[in-house]
């Protein structure tokens, strides 16, 4: 009885969260393509600013800028991070487990702020610098979950397919990796939602994001750039955050 | 075959690699670089370049050494992992030597302007140092008082470098002698900021999570709110901040008086108060939630109160997983306020986006790097009070 209340209830939940994330989307999309519409309401809103509405750039490219930066130094974390949690967990690299492990945890007390403003000299201003800073940082989450993923399959489980006549290769891509690939994704998920902020700051050191207007409104005391610049970054990461919620539920068995 | 060979040649494949990416590192990468002046890029200078001959001789030694411990024979592995341990201290106190040595000798006839930066062989060194000792320390086991020990004696190394005025002539050290009472300063306001936003955040969040734990309907929405300001960047969440605040500075004016305004001090508290909520809130929770039912069987039957059960009970055997949510976010805070900055809230963050305007690279390390250090500090503070509250014979 309690665990088909509780279904129609997640079922209720799951529904619900549709209606959340569909209108968030729409929000986003209209917002992107539409925030010089709003340009009556920015003025009546801030009447002492000459231009309240960011004009040096569309908020279409601002926003596919941040995506492409966040897309690609995800696309390079989570190759190099899923490949490095792989290989630590096979025979030939378990020696290295626990130092990467450690590395992994201590990576991540550093500030993204921090990591971000010291690949400056290592690569410049701009594009560089962000994706490196994006990269390296985003590593760590999925490292660290690639790990605990592999770890959490049964011994018992493996054995099973082992007896079963699998080989290591089919017993990892048929077994394994289907069985740690909700704690995987969760971990794509920290990261491309830490990335997401860290892009923001990346219009310090000279990269094109949704951080450009804002940081812009900062420095030159135009709130309503920044709010343009927050509202967007904000709901961007809201819907990217729920959409993986809903990818880790997928992989979810039997709860 | 080949690989089974070599692993009876080589006992440890970790410490192997580590020694060669050094060497790599030594025969590629410029270990010093020496400009005309704060501004233009330097000229690469490599270790054996800027090294003194005793040095060079000290780090050939102190490699074979590491080599001696990485092979199988003839040392047994706990000796070799105490010979690796013991041979990284040397290795530190010589990098930061030869930097420092080199800088000395190569500013004596330069002009004032003249500066010397550390290049990419200093940070891998330190780095590999760094590997060398946690691989060593946890195939040794050693608990948490060896750890604290080895890490102290390597802090005392460090710091004995800095003392004195061997890293003087350094570009990065003549940036900070600029700025000395400014960053003392920073480091005040910056340890402020965290201890301000964490002191409300325990006060909220504990009882929310004791909250959490007693109403199972309260738990879903509380977290799924809280879940979203963790998601939100954070220079958004100052952003959007700035407005109300300041109108309600302008509409209150005591409030204004006690420096509630969009810009500063304010927003910055408020913000990170808001992101240390979720992981309190969710460590209160689930360390309550952990304890076992037997346990509070055992005090009902002893005849305590819902209070003492509480007091006595719940929250002693709670302790390291609530402690375990306050490392996560005083960690967290450390980097936050580095964002805060932007919204004039001062902290290291303000020499990191002051250096990044000017171009001027030092004035970003001596923002960036005092943060790396003081969050890593922190967590491993507080890894180990972690450990403490754990009860006796479960650590």
């Amino acid at each position: 009885m309690k665990g088909s209340t509780l279904g129609v209830g997640r079922l209720r939940a799951a529904s619900a969260g549709n209606g959340v994330l569909g209108v968030l989307v729409l929000l986003l999309i209209g917002l992107t393509l539409g925030m010089g519409q709003l340009e009556p309401l920015f003025r009546a809103l801030f009447p002492d600013l000459g231009t309240p509405l960011y004009s040096r750039d569309s908020f279409l490219n601002l926003m596919l800028a941040h995506i492409g930066l966040v897309l690609v130094s995800s696309l390079i974390s989570v190759t190099i991070g899923i490949a490095a949690g792989l290989f630590v967990t096979r025979p030939v690299g378990r020696e290295f487990e626990p130092m990467v492990s450690s590395l992994a945890a201590i990576g991540q007390t550093f500030p993204p702020a921090a990591v971000l403003a010291i690949a400056v000299p290592l690569a410049g201003f701009g594009f560089a610098p962000t994706i490196i800073a994006l990269s390296l940082y985003g590593l760590l989450p999925v490292i660290q979950n690639t790990i605990a993923g592999l770890g959490t399959v049964p011994q018992t489980t493996l054995e099973a397919a082992r007896g079963n006549g699998m080989s290591r290769w089919q017993i990892l891509r048929r077994v394994e990796l289907p069985l740690a690939m909700r704690v995987i994704i969760a971990g794509i998920r920290v990261s491309v939602i830490i990335n997401i902020g860290t892009a923001t700051i990346g219009s310090t050191v000279g990269a094109k994001s949704l951080g450009t207007p804002l940081i812009a409104g900062l420095v030159g005391n135009n709130l309503a750039y920044v709010i343009q610049g927050a509202l967007l970054v904000g709901l961007l990461a809201i819907v990217t955050d729920l959409l993986f919620e809903r990818l880790e539920r997928r992989y979810s068995f039997g709860g | 075959m080949a690989s089974t060979r070599s692993r009876q040649w080589v006992g440890n494949r970790v410490l192997m690699t580590l020694l060669v990416a050094a060497v790599a590192s030594v025969g590629l990468l410029p270990f010093a670089s020496l400009s005309p002046n704060r501004l233009a890029s330097g000229q690469s200078v490599m270790l054996w370049e800027a090294s003194a001959s005793w040095q060079l001789a000290a780090f050939a030694l102190i490699g074979l050494a590491l080599l001696l411990a990485a092979l199988a024979r003839p040392l047994s592995v706990r000796t070799a992992l105490w010979l690796s341990l013991i041979a990284t201290l040397p290795l530190l106190a010589l990098d930061f030597q030869a930097l420092g040595g080199y800088a000395h000798r190569a500013l004596v006839d330069a002009s004032p302007a003249a500066r010397v930066s550390q290049g990419a062989t200093f940070w891998i060194l330190l780095f590999v140092c760094v590997l060398i000792a946690i691989d060593a320390l946890q195939r040794l086991r050693l608990g948490m008082a060896g750890r604290a020990l080895y890490g102290m004696a390597a802090l005392a190394v460090i710091a004995a470098c800095f003392c004195g005025d061997l890293l003087a002539p350094l570009s990065i050290m003549r940036e900070f002698a600029n700025q000395r009472d400014n960053f003392v300063d920073q480091l005040i306001r910056h340890l402020l900021l965290v201890g301000g936003a964490l002191v409300p955040a325990l006060l909220v969040g504990l009882p929310l999570g004791l909250m959490a734990n007693r109403r199972a309907r309260l738990r879903n929405g509380l977290f799924s709110v809280l879940n979203v300001f963790q998601t939100l960047p954070s220079i958004a969440v100052f952003g959007l901040l700035i407005a109300p605040l300041s109108a309600l500075g302008r509409a209150v004016p005591w409030l204004g008086d006690l420096g509630v305004s969009g810009i500063g001090v304010a927003p910055a508290i408020i913000a990170l108060v808001l992101y240390s909520l979720l992981p309190i809130v969710r460590n209160t929770y689930s360390g309550l939630a952990g304890v076992s039912s037997g346990a509070l069987e055992a005090a009902r039957g002893m005849g305590m109160t819902p209070r003492q059960i509480l007091w006595q009970v719940e929250i002693p055997l709670a302790l390291p997983v609530i402690l375990s949510g306050l490392r996560i976010v005083t960690v967290q805070a450390i980097g936050l306020v580095v964002v805060a900055a932007l919204i004039g809230a001062g902290g290291f963050g303000a020499f990191i986006f002051q250096g990044l305007g000017q171009y001027a690279i030092d004035l970003v390390l001596l923002g960036a790097i005092p943060t790396i250090v003081l969050a890593v500090i922190a967590d491993f503070a507080l890894q180990i009070l972690v450990s403490l509250s754990r009860p006796a014979g479960t650590r």
